[in-house]
């Protein structure tokens, strides 16, 4: 997350005719000096500015100018935080790490859509598919599990505490097992691998109508349920698994599919019905395994 | 076993989805038992007779029909309140919604989108229906052991035939997602199971609501009458 600054002068949400004033100083100088001669796109965002998780927020236009085509979302927003930042305004706030679309940091909704208009994380998407002009709203992952802390910086603790409760297997440690020990067939590796690429990144989350991790639930749920090293602890995962979700305010499944389009590495959205398929077998296998 | 499926949201769906299943099979038998009245009024009416003497002599008159009510008041009963408390978490899932107003906010196919208020005119239908041919309480002609009568009687009125038809259309609606829906949510899976799920669906959806439209669309048109 983008340490805040400073907490003086900070542009109050609502304060949108500010924004947009100083921005009309900036055209001509700071995008100047960054991208010489060419002008780049010219954007309007309406972004969600929060100062805290207990203060009230709101989205706030701003308008930059001189993006590059090539430049990642992440890029842009780092643009408009340097003039925020060189203007004594405080940047706007957002989680990214490796920016290479594998540590699921990212999570901003784009336009309506989780991660914006491509199968891909925020920091994958590049401005190209935005054209010059477009107003874009950015705003924070939407969901009582999600709450806000900052700007577009959300707490997915709550997928943390679903993995605790049973997203593991239980395996002696030391040094690295035999490989042919434990045998494992081809269509199930691939399988597990296939629902391992899930990085918490939370767009299932978001992307859903009714806020439900059961995408993100179901791929450790089938990751680890196909897998020999995952057997022992078959029932009592999903059961535990699923009970915490419940328990952290998630909602439930109404098969509409905006998980599995949302999501930047493909879970399929088969796997719910497999981990239904997999709580409901525990259930009647009668509770813990 | 109850509580782990009556506690969690994916138990509770699968309540919903066989409580659904349940009321899709009776829809099916009532779908086939109304087109009796194109063989006339005997044959309609002696079929609603057969119905209370199902099982005769070792059953009493109107012990197979009762058996079938209480099975369906169950099932409507768990579908609507597993319905009702699920939607209120979902809906609590996400206090705060998106600002974003635009084409690309959420594609939900039209049937997915209206399953909530869909059900909810179902329910209001269910209790309208009974009131009309069942108990005869708001049946115009309202002649105990006359089927055919009061139906043709209940659809030369404009509110009888517009309740039933809004309420087919939405009952389509409800089966062309819920069949597929409650397939997954009992955990049928595999890609092939998928698209014949889907074309089930669709076909039961359309066979269901046109065979139930037929009726009303015969006594408007004068072939029943």
């Amino acid at each position: 997350m983008n340490a805040p600054h400073s907490t003086s002068d900070r542009t109050q949400p609502g304060a949108t005719d500010d924004a947009e004033t100083t921005d009309g100083a900036a055209h001509g100088t700071t995008d100047g000096a960054a991208h010489g001669a060419t002008d780049g796109m010219e954007l309007t965002l309406r972004i969600w500015r929060q100062p805290g998780p207990e203060e009230q927020g709101a989205m706030t236009t701003y308008r930059v100018t001189g993006i590059s085509p090539d430049m990642s979302f992440l890029d842009m927003l780092d643009t408009l935080n340097e003039r925020l930042i060189a203007e004594g305004d405080e940047p706007v706030a957002f989680d990214h790490d490796c920016r290479e679309g594998i540590c699921g940091a990212c999570g901003m909704v784009i336009n309506g859509q989780a991660h914006g208009p491509q199968p891909t994380t925020t920091c994958q998407l590049h401005m190209r598919h935005f054209d010059d002009g477009d107003t874009i709203d950015v705003e924070p992952w939407r969901a009582a599990a999600f709450p806000v802390i900052r700007d577009l910086v959300v707490d997915r603790g709550a997928l943390d505490r679903v993995i605790g409760a049973g997203g593991y297997i239980t395996a002696p440690t030391g040094s690295a097992p035999e490989a042919h020990a434990t045998a494992v067939p081809k269509p199930a590796a691939d399988t597990a691998f296939a629902h391992a690429e899930c990085i918490g990144c939370g767009a299932c989350v978001a992307a859903c109508p009714n806020g439900a991790a059961m995408l993100f639930t179901a791929a450790k749920v089938v990751h680890l349920g196909v897998l020999p090293q995952g057997a022992p602890e078959r029932e009592s995962r999903v059961l535990d698994m699923v009970t915490a979700m419940d328990d952290e305010g998630f909602g439930g499944c109404t098969q509409v599919g905006a998980c599995a389009t949302a999501c930047p590495k493909g879970i399929p959205f088969e796997s719910i019905s497999d981990m239904n398929r997999e709580y409901l077998r525990a259930v009647r296998k009668g509770g813990r395994g | 076993m109850v509580n782990l499926l009556w506690r969690s949201t994916i138990g509770k769906k699968a309540v919903m989805a066989v409580s659904g299943l349940v009321m899709l099979l009776y829809l099916v038998a009532h779908m086939l038992g109304n087109l009796k009245i194109f063989f006339g009024p005997d044959d309609f009416n002696g079929y609603a007779h057969w119905l209370r003497t199902i099982g005769e002599p070792a059953l009493g008159y109107e012990w197979t029909l009762w058996v079938v009510r209480v099975v369906l008041l169950a099932a409507v009963v768990l579908h609507i309140v597993a319905a009702y408390q699920l939607s209120r978490r979902d809906i609590a899932a996400r206090p705060v919604g998106y600002a974003h107003r635009g084409a690309s906010r959420l594609r939900m196919t039209f049937a997915t989108r209206t399953m909530r208020w869909g059900g909810v005119i179902l329910g209001l239908f269910i209790v309208w229906h009974i009131l009309d041919l069942t108990t005869l309480t708001v049946n115009p002609h309202a002649e105990p052991g006359h089927p055919y009568e009061n139906v043709v009687a209940s659809f030369s009125t404009w509110y009888g035939n517009t309740i039933y038809i809004a309420a087919m259309l939405a009952l389509g609606l409800h089966i062309r997602h819920g069949f597929a829906a409650a397939a997954r949510s009992l955990g049928v899976t595999s890609a092939r199971l998928a698209a014949g799920l889907r074309v089930t669906a669709n076909g039961l959806a359309l066979v269901l609501t046109a065979g139930f439209l037929a009726v009303p669309l015969a006594v408007m048109t004068g072939v029943v009458s």
